[in-house]
């Protein structure tokens, strides 16, 4: 039996168990898209539907752009993962190439802390951390959100994954040609990574657009508040969570990344498997 | 345009000695091939060469300037390397622009934006394209000039390796197999194209190749290395016709050279095979190895005899395989008539000149060999 018809069952039965995982997977994607359209009324009446019975969604919009300045907020977003991911390639890049491509006593070791540090979350250090921005003064401000995300074990790991798989002769043909060590990281290394930095570039991105812990601690004022702090502030309204807004403006603060997505795609996904140079 | 003096060089990866104590000299202007088998360390003493790798001891001077802890760019050496290392984001142009800008533009001008408004930069940038355009024109890359490397065939992409070398003007060329990734064909051709380039640059090159074919056709002289050591120096054809030591013999000539057991008599003869040759060595009784190469047995004539086990036909030549009677040893027959081969099984005499007879003791070395005078074809003129 299977033997007439196998390629089409299985492809029947692939596509049903993908359908499945990538229904349950936008699920709560769509009902926020659904919720961001309806009107108040409709959210809290006791029957679900999908499709709201008022079109709702400019009013919500209108109502989250109203109640807090959004465009503010997308900017802080905008300046704190921009600048964590230009200051966490500046430090992962000559880091992991001094890993991948240099010899020096203790390199092993050196490697073995950076993957040690990959097992240590967030979470852990923000104490400490937190207190010495205290000590120092940084608290609330730009700089408590950037500085101690700059070095990125994860990314100086990836990178030096990635540099290993870039020829010795590159680097050596670059020091005959006179290129000097940092030259050699901006000039050959980088251009040959551009893939692995991508990749690195949208894991670093997104996790740094959506981070809500982080900022929740560091910041008090209003006007450097992230996204993610904006959308919550919405929930914490004395007059009642309006979900409504409250979900217009999650939108609008993941649609820079899905729109990001959709024009990197490609190279997205040629990063992530490390295709590398040939 | 270079002389480079290696003195004691040693080297040593993690205890365990890859170069033991090299001594060269290599005279202006000269092609250097560096032989020897895989892992012998012909790359390693190259990239001394080139100051890529530091030595654990010893010496280099080029030009009779020390250049230990010099960087390899300011050797003024260029190297093309195996795997050609163009950089792969970079245009063939860039790519052999990359060691001329790196000398000639100052940081801020290369710098990427900023560096291109200055006007120091434009007139920079014509000597530039000029010189490559030059580059490219001996070459014959000029239509390549806007390509990656990516889009570049293997023999191309080792054109591009060699202009990028070449535009510097360096003081010697260091090539590490630059011809090893091409197909037997090409590799012909280009060993044609590095030849004539060498004597129309009159520059100085070390190469450094396993093949010695690439090392007896185009070099000046041979240096042939061996788990560490230079064992021997020479003209290709010194290096074939007198070979210092048997792995020198084993190593150059293909098929390789036949080597026979035989015996020093007390008195200084030699048997081989049951059979005593007629030449005299002083070395000490005892065992000791002949070596004969193929195209110097004379087949069908001579004390010795064996049966043809192997054919092998390539048109212009034949090469006869033959197991010698009464002793396990092979030997291999050039011949030059193919129209007159042997048939397969038959019993063969054969022998060989006296002279052509190089001889080693069991540790390898050569044993002078006097040949006795009755042997001689022609008597020395004595009137
Ligand atoms: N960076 C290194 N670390 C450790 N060992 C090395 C290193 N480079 C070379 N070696 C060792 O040194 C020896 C000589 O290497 P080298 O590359 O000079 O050989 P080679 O003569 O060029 O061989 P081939 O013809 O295969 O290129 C080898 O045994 C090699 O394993
Ligand atoms: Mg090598």
């Amino acid at each position: 039996m299977s033997n007439a018809h196998p390629v089409p069952f299985r492809a029947i039965l692939r596509h049903v168990l993908l359908i499945t995982g990538a229904a349950l997977m936008l699920a709560p994607f769509i009902w926020m898209i659904s919720t961001a359209s309806k009107p108040q009324t409709e959210i809290f009446s006791s029957e679900l539907h999908l499709i709201p019975h008022r079109f709702a969604l400019m009013e919500n919009l209108r109502e989250a752009f109203a109640k807090a300045n959004l465009l503010r907020f997308l900017l802080n977003g905008v300046i704190v993962t921009v600048s964590i991911f230009v200051l966490q390639v500046m430090v992962a890049l000559p880091a992991a190439y001094a890993l991948a491509k240099l010899r020096f006593l203790g390199r092993e070791t050196l490697f073995a802390l950076v993957l040690f540090g990959i097992l240590i979350p967030p979470q852990a250090t923000a104490i400490p951390v937190f207190l010495l921005l205290h000590k120092i003064g940084l608290l609330d401000s730009y700089a408590a959100l950037v500085l101690p995300f700059t070095i990125s074990v994860f990314g100086i790991f990836l990178m030096r994954q990635f540099f290993k798989t870039v020829p010795d002769d590159l680097v050596d043909a670059a020091r005959m040609d006179g290129i000097s060590e940092f030259g050699i990281v901006w000039r050959v290394m980088l251009p040959a990574a551009i893939p692995a930095v991508t990749a690195f570039g949208i894991f670093s991105v997104v996790a740094h657009w959506n981070d809500y812990f982080w900022p929740l601690i560091v910041l008090n004022s209003e006007h450097l508040r992230t996204p993610p702090l904006a959308v919550a502030h919405f929930r914490n309204n004395e007059a009642g969570t309006s979900y409504g807004p409250l979900m217009a403006a999650a939108m609008v603060i993941i649609a820079p990344l899905v729109i990001a997505f959709l024009f990197a795609q490609r190279r997205f996904i040629e990063g992530i498997t490390l295709t590398g140079i040939k | 345009m270079a002389q480079i003096e290696l003195s004691a060089i040693r080297k040593s990866f993690d205890g365990t000695d890859v170069l033991k104590g090299i001594d060269f000299h290599i005279a202006d202007g000269e092609f250097i091939s560096l032989v020897g088998p895989s892992g012998c360390g012909k790359s390693t003493l190259l990239r001394i060469i080139a100051g890529l790798e530091p030595q654990n001891s010893g010496e280099v001077h080029i030009d009779g300037r020390q250049v230990d802890g010099i960087r390899p760019s300011a050797r003024n050496l260029a190297m093309v390397f195996q795997s050609y290392a163009l950089y792969p984001h970079l245009s063939t142009f860039d790519n052999i622009a990359v060691p001329l800008r790196m000398r000639r533009l100052s940081a801020i001008e290369r710098l990427p934006l900023l560096g291109a408004l200055l006007p120091s930069r434009r007139a920079k940038e014509r000597h530039i394209r000029a010189d490559i355009e030059g580059i490219a024109e001996q070459l014959d890359i000029t239509p390549l000039l806007r390509r990656k490397p990516g889009q570049l065939s293997g023999g191309q992409r080792q054109r591009v390796a060699v202009g990028r070398a070449m535009v510097r003007e360096p003081l010697a060329f260091l090539f590490d197999e630059p011809l090893s990734n091409l197909d037997a064909k090409l590799r012909v051709h280009m060993r044609a194209e590095l030849a004539e380039l060498h004597s129309r640059l009159k520059a100085t090159f070390v190469y450094v190749t396993h093949d010695q074919a690439e090392a007896m056709t185009m070099s000046s002289r041979i240096a042939v290395m061996m788990g560490g050591e230079l064992i021997q120096a020479g003209t290709p054809a010194e290096i074939y016709n007198e070979p210092g030591d048997i792995r020198v013999a084993e190593f150059i000539g293909s098929p390789k050279i036949n080597i026979l057991p035989g015996r020093i008599r007390k008195d200084g003869g030699v048997d081989v095979l049951g059979t005593t040759l007629k030449l005299t060595c002083n070395a000490a009784a005892g065992d000791c190895r002949i070596g004969v190469r193929p195209e110097r047995i004379e087949l069908g004539t001579g004390p010795f005899s064996g049966t043809v086990v192997h054919l092998e036909n390539l048109g212009a030549e034949a090469f006869v395989h033959l197991a010698v009677e009464g002793t396990g040893s092979r030997l291999i027959a050039r011949l030059a008539d193919v129209r007159h081969l042997p048939a397969m099984a038959s019993p063969l005499a054969f022998g060989f000149a006296s002279e052509t007879v190089r001889m080693f003791d069991p540790a390898g070395k050569r044993i002078e060999l006097r040949v006795e005078q009755a042997e001689r074809v022609r008597e020395p003129a004595h009137v």
